[in-house]
């Protein structure tokens, strides 16, 4: 029994049955598959994340969002406020994170590369877009670049979904994708 | 001499049961149930709260973050790690018929482990704490928080050392032949991973406790999160090496099941100590600065060894019962041995469905989760407490409900109370965890965010609204939370009821569990089992399950492949 | 195969093979368990995020 030692003292000589190895010989395979999928999507997927990062002082961010918003904004928000910004394609886009709003709203077109920059300006936050659902981890003083390419045209928010505080609930923010 | 009278011998198993030992079982699995109790009412509330069913009571804003928080360390670090002390004693000094090294000690760690817990739910009533229980840098929670959880792992750790000082002991005394039983085995990977867990803990909160002070200016919120994993996750190994081993044990005690093979599960358990600890990466798979080498590499657990211990677990563990099934004689077509089980028997039904439920819900979906890439349609949805209510609560919880139904007896000499209540618990809860699990991983599918108090945003400035779908997931979640609640409550009510006033059973007593004899000429040879298993049913239940991995694993591919291509 | 049908077959006395060594002596693992994550995990994840640039 499994609460009693072994009944043999050499157990580890203890031939196998085809059935256990057949199992074991099958697991091992299918792990051997997962993980080739992994680097296998690396080399033909086409949604993986970057690898590239950057330490980087808020302030340094905010000001580099700013001077993309101060060029680029084509529009304000209905009455909110929030500038609308149109960067050209293939361009650095800078969005800002902070309690508790992602700054500013984007407009990209369609079919076009973008890299996309994030990082904080205080606690983590989780840059969810919905709803076609890509989650990224965004911390302060770090600056992740990956480079977007929206399929789609329409309006998609983004949604915290790193607990950052008690408003936490009320950070959305906004991507537009326009037909080219 | 005390030697003497510090022992008694169990009526049921013939095991001698050092009083020490057996009095710090009982401490510990009494703290363990009352933190079960407090944190699955907040689990509760939590879920009503996200229901956003009108009739159904919900939170304030401000308490449903610090009711989460409490929810999380309550049931995920109090309840588990007490009762994970208890099995630690109960697998080194009573299944090795020997003393617990240094009882007073083991005193001093669970009176820290008791303190540090009641501090932390303090901390987080008094409101300045509610940061969640992974608190990440560089949101700041009081201090005496961090000093809480310091306190309760170095508790832990030192119950952990009373465990390896015992199996010292046991050894040098020679209260045991050979090597030790598997269940120790078990106990003992769980301790090994337990060591590197606590460590990686003191390591990190130590540092962030002398910084919520103003010692030290700055944390590095990613270096934190890496850190903090290698606890956060690595105590979830813990959980997964002692429910397997209170699996065996279980199977071991209520049917006389012995392993298919020792060589086989002790390497599946060496496949944990070695790899297990590696899947910390799941958290890190969508953060800035670790390459996709570092990600690939550990997210796999190098190559998915670990998953391949946990693969050979799900077919040992049924093959043993069906072993011994077969060996009492059930042995029409394929499945009279599972329809014959004693499913009337807590112990065994709570046991087969954590088994289950473990598998199809928790582990397909964590290795899913644990993608690289597919991680990135997941993290951070509410697809990420799905999966663990799959894990930690279907399978951890279940399996140590299960096994209380033997401690009780055996460990508390009491008769279990309300043995009808008993009966139908594991179901009842069994079923309320399997919903929550789906339907919150449900919502996470459709994008719904975690540890979010309002899916309307009702006050944001920008709208959003997420699919209708999605609501009726977090509908159905809430009405299955009452239901594991009720489940949760009626094992309460059994446990405390038969402690306190359950009939004492001293002397011989009836045998209530009593545990079958290795079946004589059963079909699992002696030694070894080359040549001598006839286990249809596991295979085709082994079958049915890899295929659903296999499919479930290609769907989530499918679904990345349709989302924006980044690069 | 045919052997191994015939449990009395089998010799139980000689040396604990190795593997049944290792997998008996608890510090041996502990060690390996400890050191195993410490190595792959953390120090390599430390390391990685040491050496993140610092941006332009
Ligand atoms: C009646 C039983 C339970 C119910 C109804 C329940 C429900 C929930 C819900 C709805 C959430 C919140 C998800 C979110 O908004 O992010 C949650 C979080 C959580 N639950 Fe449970 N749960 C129960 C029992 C347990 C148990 C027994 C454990 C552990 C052994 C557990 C561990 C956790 C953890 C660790 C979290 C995450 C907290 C965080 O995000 O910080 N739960 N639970
Ligand atoms: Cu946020
Ligand atoms: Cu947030």
């Amino acid at each position: 029994m499994a609460i009693a030692p072994p009944e043999r003292r050499l157990w580890w000589k203890e031939p196998l049955d085809k059935a256990e190895i057949i199992w074991i010989t099958i697991a091992f395979l299918w792990g051997v598959v997962m993980f080739l999928a992994m680097i296998y999507w690396h080399i033909v997927g086409e949604q993986n994340l970057s690898n590239e990062a950057y330490r980087i002082d808020p302030e340094v961010f905010a000001a580099k969002a700013e001077e993309m918003t101060e060029k680029y904004t084509v529009r304000e928000e209905g009455d909110t406020g929030i500038p609308v910004v149109h960067p050209p394609p293939g361009s650095d886009v800078y969005l800002i994170s902070r309690l508790w709003e992602w700054w500013p709203i984007l407009e990209l077109e369609k079919d076009q590369s973008y890299r996309l920059h994030l990082s904080s300006m205080d606690w983590q936050h989780g840059f969810s877009l919905q709803p076609t659902n890509i989650n990224v981890q965004v911390h302060p003083n770090y600056d992740l670049v990956m480079t977007i390419k929206p399929n789609e045209a329409g309006t998609f928010s983004v949604v915290c979904n790193e607990f950052c505080g008690i408003g936490h609930h009320t950070m959305v923010g906004r991507i537009y994708v326009t037909e080219r | 001499m005390a030697a003497n009278t510090a022992f008694r011998t169990c009526p049921d198993t013939g095991l001698k049961v050092h009083l020490p030992a057996q009095a710090l079982i009982k401490a510990n699995a009494v703290a363990a149930v009352v933190f079960l109790l407090v944190g699955g009412v907040l689990g509760l509330l939590v879920a009503l709260t996200r229901s956003e069913l009108d009739f159904l009571p919900a939170l304030p804003a401000e308490s449903f973050y610090a009711v989460l928080t409490a929810h999380g360390m309550d049931v995920l670090l109090f309840w588990i790690v007490f009762f994970e002390m208890a099995v630690l004693y109960f697998a080194s000094a009573i299944l090795l018929n020997c003393r617990l090294a240094a009882p007073w000690l083991a005193w001093v760690g669970f009176v820290l482990m008791l303190v540090g817990a009641i501090m932390a739910n303090v901390a987080v009533i008094q409101g300045e704490s509610s940061v969640m229980f992974t608190s990440y840098v560089p949101m700041k929670a009081a201090p005496h928080f961090y000093l809480a959880l310091i306190l309760f792992a170095v508790g832990a750790l030192i119950g952990v050392g009373v465990f390896f000082a015992t199996l010292v002991i046991a050894r040098e005394e020679r209260t045991y032949e050979g090597s030790v039983p598997l269940v120790t085995f078990g106990a003992v990977t769980a301790a090994i991973i337990a060591v590197f867990t606590l460590a990686s803990g003191a390591i990190i909160l130590i540092p962030t406790f002398l910084w919520s002070l103003g010692y030290i200016a700055h944390i590095d919120s990613m270096t934190y999160k890496l850190v903090w994993w290698a606890m956060g996750h690595s105590s979830q190994q813990i959980n997964v090496s002692a429910h397997v081993a209170v699996w065996y044990a279980i199977a071991a005690i209520v049917l006389g099941a012995k392993p298919l093979s020792e060589k086989v599960s002790r390497s599946a358990f060496l496949l944990y100590i070695l790899f297990l600890q590696l899947a910390s990466a799941h958290h890190l798979l969508v953060e800035p600065g670790v390459s996709s080498e570092w990600k690939i590499f550990n997210t796999s657990y190098a190559i998915y060894l670990a998953v391949l211990g946990s693969l050979i677990h799900g077919m040992s563990v049924p093959g043993a019962i069906e072993a011994a099934q077969r060996g009492k004689g059930y042995t029409r077509g394929v499945f009279e041995w599972l329809t014959k089980a004693p499913w009337g028997n807590p112990a065994f039904s709570g046991m087969a469905l954590s088994l289950v439920m473990f598998g199809f819900l928790g582990g397909i979906s964590g290795v899913v989760m644990g993608t690289e890439q597919i991680n990135l349609i997941m993290h951070n949805t509410l697809y990420v407490p799905g999966h663990f209510h799959g894990t930690v609560v279907a399978g951890t919880t279940l399996a140590f409900m299960a096994i209380t139904y033997l401690v009780v007896p055996l460990i508390f000499q009491r008769e279990i109370l309300f043995p009808k209540m008993a009966q139908w618990q594991p179901y009842v809860f069994g079923l309320g965890v399997a919903g929550i699990s789906l339907f919150m991983m449900g919502a996470g599918t459709l994008g719904v965010a975690r540890r979010h108090w309002d899916s309307n945003f009702s006050d944001a400035t920008l709208t959003f609204e997420y699919p209708a779908a999605a609501f009726l997931m977090l509908g159905l979640n809430g009405l299955f939370a009452i239901m594991a609640a009720v489940g949760g409550a009626m094992y309460v009510v059994v446990v405390v009821g038969s402690i306190l006033f359950g009939k004492r059973r001293e002397g011989a007593g009836e045998p209530a569990q009593q545990p079958a004899e290795p079946p004589a000429g059963a079909a699992v040879g002696s030694y070894g089992n080359a040549g001598t298993l006839h286990l249809p049913g596991t295979y085709v239940l082994v079958g049915v399950f890899f295929v659903a991995f296999v499919l479930y694993y290609f769907v989530n591919w499918k679904y990345l492949s349709e989302v924006w291509p980044l690069s | 195969m045919a052997e191994s049908d015939q449990p009395s077959e089998h010799d139980d006395s000689g040396p604990v093979p190795f593997m049944q060594r290792v997998l008996d002596n608890p510090f041996l693992l502990l060690f390996l368990g400890v050191t195993m994550p410490a190595v792959l995990y953390i120090i390599w994840g430390v390391m990685e995020i040491a050496n993140i640039p610092i941006a332009k």
